[in-house]
């Protein structure tokens, strides 16, 4: 994940890494707790999404400020302090939004301080990088794992209410199934979606650009 | 990294205590300015929450007025007041007491199950349910929130004191599905049969605990619509 040349302009590619080829959840299998645990509807998972992007853009624009200003020995507690206090204030803007909101995400709204991919994009990446490219790639990361929430939470909410975003789509002649939107659905959706990213990165890779080579490999 | 301090590969105890004491100042001022922002708009939401489940299960009520329920009878409280159990006085547009809300909750199929209902001193009955915390499963338990069928025992349930006016005349239960012939029983869910138990339990537990005192405490509570 370290990029060589911390200076290079900011392309497309800043962005869109984390969509794509370092998708947080597809590929990098990171936050799987809110991931499995939130996604049981559409609009849980949208404002999971919309929350942990918030907090990994705000702490990866205050981290790449401070980065030569913190020391090393302290830096993971600084950072802990930062996206805290990030989780913080979303937690107070959702329960002034709505309450109904906030009782669906319960305690995976604070559970964002430990989401690694927040921890993750601020030692890897804002720490080393100025902030305009610490902002841009933020945002690729937040909508990859905001789109990987989503995959997850319209089947789900589909498959397992007949519903997408709460709006009744199959009838009332649709038995929903159940166990879609308990826990154990998670895993089969997870597992379905995993199954089709890997199908698909592998037909890719029968013409590999180098570009993407050197990408899937030498974070590992 | 770069370290601002003199000695490059230590930095002084002092920087460190430094540069955590400069990031904590920011995070507290930015988590008390937020908090400040938007403490108005969480009390909103939780008093339209608090009043749309109240006047669910008191229908006909257009205000209300908290009293704390002690063993000495009813004190007037405010919203802010959180200790002891309460009940939530009910009154209509002409300022008469259209029922109280009380809170009851017992063990379910998952957790534990809280509710808010309804009781009318006027017929002596239960007049709605609204699920206040409840995780039962989906598609199952979690019918006690909204299956019609099982919603239309608790709109006239019968909650009447005995003679001596200290306990019901009837227990509040739970028979099997289609059975129910008594105006005191509540029909279950077929399938939630544990989750309609809990609520017949937790409504007769609460009840034979508070209708006699609130009967007793009537005339308070009436004074109270002007």
């Amino acid at each position: 994940m370290v990029d060589l040349h911390p200076n290079k302009p900011i392309t497309l590619e800043t962005f869109t890494r984390g969509i794509w080829e370092e998708n947080p959840v597809f590929v990098m299998l990171l936050g799987m707790c809110p991931v499995l645990a939130v996604t049981n509807s559409g609009a849980n998972a949208l404002a999971m999404g919309i929350a942990t992007t918030f907090v990994l853009v705000c702490s990866s624009i205050l981290v790449s400020l401070l980065r030569h200003r913190i020391p090393k020995q302290v830096r993971i507690a600084t950072y802990i302090v930062i996206i805290a206090t990030f989780v913080t204030i979303v937690d107070y803007v959702i329960q002034a939004i709505s309450l109904e909101l906030y009782r669906a995400l319960g305690a995976f709204i604070q559970l964002i301080v430990v989401n690694c991919i927040i921890l993750g994009r601020a030692e890897s990446y804002a720490s080393k990088h100025r902030p305009s490219k610490a902002i841009i790639n933020a945002l690729g990361t937040g909508l990859g794992f905001t789109i990987a929430l989503l995959c997850l939470g319209l089947v789900r909410e589909l498959l397992g209410s007949g519903a997408l975003f709460g709006i009744n789509i199959f009838g009332d002649s649709f038995q929903p199934w159940a166990i879609m939107i308990l826990p154990p659905g998670g895993f089969f959706v997870l597992g379905t979606w995993l199954l089709l990213f890997s199908w698909m990165r592998l037909r890719k890779e029968g013409k590999p650009t180098s570009q993407e080579k050197e990408a899937g490999y030498h974070e590992h | 990294m770069n370290s601002p301090s003199p000695h490059s590969t230590q930095p002084s105890a002092l920087s460190l205590i430094a540069t955590l004491g400069v990031v904590a100042l920011i995070s507290g001022v930015l988590v008390v300015l937020v908090y400040q922002l938007t403490l108005p708009a969480i009390l909103e939401n939780r008093r339209i929450a608090l009043e749309r489940a109240i006047f669910t299960v008191l229908p006909g009520a257009r205000s209300r007025i908290n009293f704390a329920l002690t063993a000495e009878g009813l004190e007037r409280i405010d919203d802010q007041q959180t200790d002891g159990p309460r009940v939530y006085a009910g009154y209509d547009l002409s300022g008469k007491l259209t029922g109280v809300a009380l809170e009851a909750s017992a063990q379910g199929y998952q957790d534990i199950i809280r509710i808010l209902y309804g009781y009318s001193p006027k017929c002596s009955c239960i007049t709605g349910i609204t699920v206040l915390e409840s995780k039962e499963t989906p598609g199952l338990g979690d019918k006690i929130e909204t299956d019609p069928e099982f919603l239309v025992n608790f709109e006239a349930l019968d909650g009447r004191l005995n003679a001596t006016g200290e306990r019901l005349n009837n227990e509040i239960v739970t028979v099997k599905h289609g059975k129910k012939s008594n105006p005191w029983e509540i029909d279950a869910i077929s399938g939630a049969t544990v989750s309609s138990k809990a609520i017949g339990r937790m409504l007769n537990n609460s009840a034979q605990k508070t209708f006699p005192l609130i009967m007793q405490q009537l005339q308070k509570l009436t004074q109270e619509e002007s």
